[in-house]
This record gives C-alpha cells, sequence and structure tokens, in this order.
C-alpha cells in the first residue's frame, strides 16, 4: 500500500490488516507509561489541512508522534497557499523537503487523488484526511475499529447512517467499508440529502428512522453540514431535528447491545439528545481514542514495510 | 510456515535435535535458571520469563513449566512482541503484530529472561532490549535461546543456550515446535 486515498477498493485483506494492526497497537500501548514506539524514527509527516479540523489533525499528528515519525503541520492560511499557490505547487515542494507521508484534508473532492498523482514519481504517500464530500477513509476505519471493538465483528451486523448522507464524506467511506467487511448498510435521510445515484450503492435506504432503529445493531449520526449547504435542504433545525434527531425516546427502540456512533462535531439538541451522547452506549469518545491506533496502524502500513518503486 | 533463519538451499535438511532431545535441553535450560537465579532463595529477584513471537513464547511457556516442576517456583511467563523496535523495517514487507503480554505484576525491578528460538545477528534481541526499556526498568536482563547458530552483527550473547550449532550463512535453522508446527525438532536446512 503506496496511498490511502479511498475506501472504494480497498480489499477486505487490507482493510482487516490495517484494523489488526490498530488493535495490537492499542493493546500494545495499554497500561504504558511510556506511549511512544521507535518504528517511524527519521520519517517526516507532513499534515496539509486546507479546510479547518481539529479532531483528525490531532489525531494524526499524535499517532505520527507515537510512532516517532517527525510530524510538521501546513494550514492553507498562513502558508504559501495563502499567497495563491497551487495545490500541486505546494505538494511538489514538500515532497522535494523530504516528506516521506503528506496527509491531505481538501475542500474539493478528489484532491487526494490528483496530489497522488503528481507525486507519484516521488516516495511520498499520500493520505486523503477528508477530501470535499468524497471520502474519509481513516475515519470509516476507527469506525469500523470501534464497532468491530463493541459488537465483536462486523459480518452480518446492520448499520444505519443516518442524516446529511448528500454531504458527507464520512458516509460514502463507511458505505464502502462497511459492506466490504460484511456489514449491511442503511441510509437513513431525507430525500433532499441523498445523493443522486444512491440506488446503485449497496446499501438499503429509508427516510423513516423510528422503522429502522429496532432492527439494527449501530447507528451512526451524521453531522448536518452546513458550511456545505447552499440551498433548502430542510425546512428547519427543529424539523429536521424531530424527524432525524436521536432523542432519548428513539434510543428506547434500539437493541440493548446497539451502538451509537457520531463523527464529531456534535451538534447536541439538534442531531443527538445530550443524554444519548453522554449515554454508555454512545462510543464517540472511543471513536477519537481509536482514531488514534488506527492512524498509527495506517502510518504503519504505508512508511514502515519495503521501499516500494515509485 | 517455520522460520527460516538465513537464506535456505533448495538442497537437504538434517535434523539437529530431534523431539526427545528438544525436551532433554529445555529441562538442561530448566535447571541452569534454577540454579544460576538462585531461584527461590530469600536474596533472589523474582524471575520473569518473557517469550519473543513467535517462537520464543511456547518456549517460555515449556520452560517455566519445567522450573515449577524441578524447583516448585512458580516463574510468571509473558510475550513481548518487537516488531515495531526492528531496524530493518524498511528492508521486508510489513508483517503482522504479534500479541504483547506481560505478567500481571510488570517487570518493575525484575529479572527479566527473554526467550527466543534461535540466536542469530543479535538484532531481534536489542530490539527486545529496548521494547523492555519502555515497559519498566527490570532489576537485570538475561537471554536464553534453544540454538544459538553464530555470526553475530552486535556484542549479545545468551546466558542460556541450548545448543551451539556452528553455521553458514547461507544455512538456514528451523525450529519446530508442537505447538505451532505439530512436532518437535531443530533443523538445519540448506
Amino acid at each position: 500500500m503506496k496511498h490511502l486515498l479511498s475506501c472504494d477498493g480497498l480489499s477486505r485483506d487490507a482493510a482487516t490488516a490495517v484494523l489488526d494492526t490498530a488493535d495490537s497497537l492499542k493493546q500494545a500501548l495499554l497500561g504504558r507509561e511510556i506511549r511512544k514506539l521507535p518504528t517511524l524514527r527519521g520519517r517526516t509527516v507532513i499534515t496539509m489541512f486546507y479546510e479547518n479540523s481539529t479532531r483528525t489533525r490531532v489525531s494524526f499528528e499524535i499517532a505520527g508522534k507515537w510512532m516517532s515519525a517527525d510530524v510538521v503541520n501546513v494550514s492553507s492560511s498562513g502558508s504559501s497557499v495563502s499567497k495563491g499557490e497551487s495545490l500541486r505547487d505546494t505538494a511538489l515542494t514538500l515532497a522535494a523537503a523530504g516528506a516521506d507521508c503528506v496527509i491531505v484534508r481538501h475542500p474539493a473532492s478528489g484532491a487526494a487523488h490528483r496530489l497522488a498523482g503528481w507525486l507519484s514519481h516521488t516516495h511520498t504517500s499520500v493520505v486523503n484526511a477528508g477530501d470535499g464530500t468524497h471520502e474519509h477513509p481513516t475515519q470509516a476505519l476507527l469506525d469500523a475499529a470501534t464497532l468491530r471493538e463493541r459488537l465483536g465483528g462486523l459480518d452480518g451486523r446492520r448499520v444505519a447512517i443516518v442524516g446529511d448522507v448528500l454531504h458527507s464524506r464520512v458516509a460514502r467511506s463507511n458505505v464502502h467499508l462497511l459492506t466490504t467487511l460484511g456489514a449491511e448498510v442503511v441510509l437513513v435521510a431525507p430525500p433532499t440529502l441523498l445523493p443522486t445515484g444512491v440506488s446503485g450503492w449497496p446499501v438499503t435506504v429509508s427516510h423513516e428512522l423510528d422503522a429502522e432503529l429496532s432492527a439494527v445493531d449501530a447507528v451512526m449520526m451524521l453531522r448536518v453540514q452546513a458550511e456545505r449547504m447552499h440551498g433548502g435542504f430542510f425546512p428547519s433545525a427543529r424539523e429536521y431535528s424531530i424527524a432525524y434527531g436521536l432523542s432519548e425516546a428513539r434510543m428506547r427502540l434500539l437493541p440493548d447491545h446497539a451502538v451509537v456512533l457520531h463523527p464529531g462535531p456534535m451538534l447536541r439538541g439538534m442531531e443527538i439528545a445530550s443524554v444519548v451522547a453522554d449515554s454508555p452506549r454512545a462510543a464517540i469518545t472511543d471513536q477519537v481514542r481509536n482514531g488514534v491506533h488506527v492512524r498509527m496502524a495506517v502510518l504503519y502500513h504505508l512508511l514502515a514495510g519495503e521501499e516500494e518503486v515509485a | 510456515m517455520p522460520r527460516t533463519r538465513g537464506a535456505a538451499d533448495p538442497g537437504g535438511r538434517r535434523e539437529l535435535l530431534s523431539a526427545g532431545d528438544v525436551a532433554r535441553t529445555v529441562a538442561r535450560m530448566a535447571h541452569q535458571v534454577i540454579e544460576k537465579t538462585t531461584l527461590g532463595g530469600t536474596d533472589a529477584a523474582p524471575v520473569v520469563l518473557i517469550g519473543i513471537p513467535t517462537r520464543g513464547a511456547p518456549l517460555a511457556k515449556r520452560l517455566a513449566a519445567r522450573i515449577a516442576e524441578f524447583s516448585g517456583v512458580d516463574v510468571p511467563t509473558g510475550v513481548l512482541d518487537v516488531t515495531l523496535y526492528r531496524d530493518d523495517l524498511r528492508r521486508h514487507p510489513n508483517r503482522p503484530l504479534e500479541p504483547t503480554s506481560l505478567p500481571d505484576g510488570g517487570i518493575e525491578d525484575k529479572l527479566v529472561i527473554l526467550v527466543d528460538d534461535v540466536l542469530y545477528s543479535g538484532r531481534t534481541v536489542r530490539a527486545a532490549l529496548d521494547a523492555l526499556r519502555d515497559h519498566g526498568r527490570p532489576r537485570a536482563v538475561q537471554l536464553a535461546v534453544l540454538v544459538d547458530r553464530g555470526h553475530r552483527e552486535l556484542p549479545i550473547r545468551a546466558d542460556y543456550v541450548g545448543k551451539n550449532v556452528p553455521t553458514a550463512r547461507s544455512e538456514g535453522i528451523e525450529v519446530l515446535l508442537e505447538e505451532l508446527d505439530g512436532r518437535d525438532a531443530v533443523e538445519l536446512v540448506g
């Protein structure tokens, strides 16, 4: 594996290898005073974020540092990007400066793929940390790690992905990965927040959250991405919340073992009630914790093994 | 697949230790551990046996069982995966990580005996020493290996050696254990 750009096309074996490595890393670091491994000593990892992010950037940064890589953060403001430099030139500059891995978040779908193409003649790996409304593969991997941990496995499990599927790269990555790992996915959203072509996806679609809850093993709530909405996708936040918010009453419809996930940041009271988000069945902080181990595993698979000939 | 240390020609294989020899060798090593660590003595440091995956882990358990049989002292065992500490990660395809499990009391102030099947370049042992340092500060660390085949690349030697086998670099040593391979044997390949 040279790059991690999407979950589409990620094989079951490759995904399982990353998840198993994440498990091993979590276990290896458990209870240790020194949470630092020398594995990636001398490797340079650059995070290049063209969109605001706290948890993803911090998670990658901690993951890199716990593996002893040198981690450098570049953001669009305060760098040559704000002077008008193109993504391509910035990436080539970073690769020439010695980056072994560039982790990129970009508002344009497909940016990570373009970047990997431009860097194909270099040894630099690219990790997609979210590109527009396309994919966010490490988020899907950490969701899968959390579900595996809570449910024991994903084969035959039913997962509802609820909310703004249209704008959600998390939903897209999860549809690919969860189905690859043997789970059944049901997308629950208003018709206005479903992408065209969803009928060709390997999922079932529903507009009624209440009707789905009793039969699922996990509910993955999505963030309503107001920054990507340029029009009226639903009448009001209150109406959205009534139809698609995970309230306490809705939580009671879930089977006892069912898990609640949210990629964050949460809009409490709209997407998810505080009492649900703070309940023991919510695995939201587990997701963040597992995110570090999953990203360590991704960096291990990209950077630790035999150097691939570009 | 059994592990081969070093390249092997497609040529023959020769049995160096039979199943009976392996059992006797482990028993002898157990006696040596008891003697050298004054196990059970009033001023002796508590001993823990830490196996290096893959074959060091069952060997550590076997050694502990023999020690308990001969001395009546139960020695805790653990497993320490050293993959993340190896200095040759960039030279090989990615290897899957093995579980690490240290005994409940940890290794702090203990006499840790690292157990592996074959001692070759010494790099695995160095990685194990680096890994141990991140888990605590043992009072001392010793090394027990079933086979020492020479060709050290680092100044490392074992405290307990089951069998010294002078080898050529082109030869390989395969340690087969009942727990993983269905039979006990040590074979020279190539």
